[in-house]
C-alpha cells in the first residue's frame, strides 16, 4: 500500500469535510475556534480508529444481517471511553464540545467507513484508512476553525492577531458564520479540485 | 404559560439546526421539495416526542438508579434504533396511507443526530417528564419549519444561474447562513 497516496486521498480528494460533506454537525458546531477543531478531530479520530480495528476483526463472527446494530454497539463503546477520558484529562475542551462528544456516535464517517471499509478489509489497512480518514477530519476542522477565529475573534489557538479592542466580524464565531465560511472554503476546494482535474 | 415558553423557547430562539447545528445532514439531504420536506419533518416530530419520552424514562428509572450513567450514550442510541424499527413496523400494520407517506423517511431518522442530540440534552437540562416531551416536540416542529422554508428558497434556487463552483452544497450552506442570521433576531425574546 502506497502510504504518501492514502494520505492524500484521505487529506484531499477524499476529504470527509470538505469533499464527502459527511459529519457536518459537528464541523459546524465546534468550529468557533481552532483549538475545538483539533479537540473534537482528535476525539473522532481515535473512535475511527478503534472502531475500524475492532470491526475488522470481528467481521467474519458477525452475522450479515446484525451488521449494524453490532457497528453502532462497537463505535458506542469507543465513545464512551472517549468521553470519560476527555472528562478526566481535558475538563474545560469537555465542557466546551459539550453534547457533540456522545454524539460521534452518530457521525456519519465513522459508521460510513465502518460498512465501507473496514467491513471489508483486514485489520492493518483498516487501521491506516482509519488513522487517514481522521486526520482528513481533523484537518477539515481545524481549517475551518482557524478561519472562524481569526476573522471572527481575531486571533488564533488564543493568540490574539489584532489589537484588544479591535473591532472583529463577530457574526464569523456566532452560528451564522460557521454555515457561510464553510459554504465558502468548500466552493474554494472545489474550484480548485477541478482545476487540478 | 411555562410550557409555551419552552415551546417558544424551542421553535424560534434555539432552532435545532440553524442555532444548535443538529441535524444537518437531513437538512441538507431532503430539501430540494417543499413535499419530501414536509413528509420528514412529520416524521421527525413523530420520532423525536416518542424517542425523548422512552429515553427519559430510561434515564430515570434505570440509569440513575442503577448507577451506570456512563452507559447513556450506548443504551439511548440502541433504544432509538429499535423504536424507530418498530414504529415503522406497527405504522405497516395499522396505517398504509400513513406508512406510505412516513415510510421511507424512517430509516433514515435513526442517524439523525437532532433525535439522539435532544434525547442526551434533556437529561442535561434537567427537564420533568412532560417538560421535556414538549420541549422535544418544540424542537421538531422548529425542525421542520426550518426544513420547509429551506426547501421552499432551494426549489427557487434552481432556476438562478450560480457560479460553477458554488454549485450544490456551497450555495445551500451560505443559504442556510443567511437564515440563520435572520433566526438570531429571535435570540432577545426569552432569557
Amino acid at each position: 500500500m502506497n502510504l504518501a497516496k492514502e494520505l492524500f486521498r484521505g487529506l484531499i480528494k477524499e476529504n470527509p469535510t470538505l469533499v464527502l460533506l459527511l459529519g457536518m454537525c459537528p464541523t459546524l458546531a465546534v468550529s468557533n475556534q481552532a483549538i475545538n477543531g483539533i479537540g473534537m478531530g482528535l476525539a473522532a479520530t481515535f473512535v475511527l480508529v478503534g472502531s475500524n480495528v475492532v470491526i475488522a476483526m470481528i467481521k467474519n463472527v458477525t452475522p450479515d444481517k446484525v451488521r449494524i446494530p453490532i457497528f453502532v454497539v462497537v463505535i458506542a463503546c469507543f465513545v464512551t471511553i472517549v468521553d470519560l477520558c476527555m472528562n478526566a484529562f481535558t475538563p474545560d475542551l469537555h465542557a466546551t464540545l459539550g453534547i457533540f462528544i456522545p454524539l460521534i456516535v452518530v457521525n456519519c464517517i465513522i459508521l460510513g467507513r465502518a460498512e465501507a471499509f473496514a467491513s471489508k478489509n483486514t485489520v492493518l489497512p483498516s487501521l491506516v484508512d482509519g488513522i487517514v480518514m481522521g486526520i482528513g477530519f481533523t484537518c477539515g476542522l481545524t481549517v475551518l476553525g482557524s478561519i472562524r477565529e481569526i476573522l471572527g475573534n481575531g486571533s488564533i489557538f488564543g493568540y490574539k492577531l489584532v489589537a484588544e479592542n479591535a473591532s472583529t466580524i463577530l457574526v464569523f464565531i456566532l452560528p451564522p458564520g460557521a454555515f457561510i465560511a464553510l459554504g465558502f472554503l468548500i466552493a474554494t476546494v472545489n474550484r480548485l479540485l477541478k482545476k487540478k482535474a | 404559560m411555562e410550557y409555551l415558553i419552552i415551546i417558544i423557547g424551542a421553535v424560534l430562539v434555539n432552532n435545532v439546526v440553524l442555532i444548535q447545528f443538529l441535524g444537518i445532514c437531513p437538512f441538507l439531504g431532503v430539501s430540494t421539495r417543499i413535499s419530501t420536506a414536509l413528509g420528514m419533518a412529520a416524521a421527525v416530530v413523530f420520532v423525536m416526542a416518542l424517542a425523548t419520552a422512552a429515553t427519559f424514562l430510561l434515564q430515570i428509572g434505570v440509569l440513575i438508579p442503577l448507577k451506570i450513567e456512563f452507559l447513556q450514550t450506548l443504551l439511548f442510541i440502541l433504544v432509538i434504533a429499535a423504536l424507530v424499527q418498530m414504529v415503522e413496523l406497527i405504522l405497516k400494520k395499522v396505517s398504509q396511507p400513513l406508512y406510505q407517506a412516513l415510510g421511507v423517511y424512517l430509516p433514515l431518522i435513526t442517524t439523525n443526530c437532532a433525535i439522539l442530540g435532544i434525547a442526551v440534552l434533556v437529561t442535561r437540562i434537567g427537564y420533568n417528564l412532560a417538560q421535556s416531551v414538549v420541549y422535544a416536540v418544540g424542537i421538531a416542529v422548529g425542525f421542520g419549519f426550518a426544513l420547509v422554508i429551506f426547501a421552499g428558497i432551494r426549489e427557487r434556487q434552481e432556476l438562478y444561474d450560480i457560479p460553477e463552483a458554488m454549485k450544490g452544497a456551497p450555495i445551500a450552506l451560505v443559504t442556510a447562513g443567511l437564515m440563520s442570521l435572520a433566526f438570531m433576531g429571535f435570540s432577545g425574546m426569552i432569557k
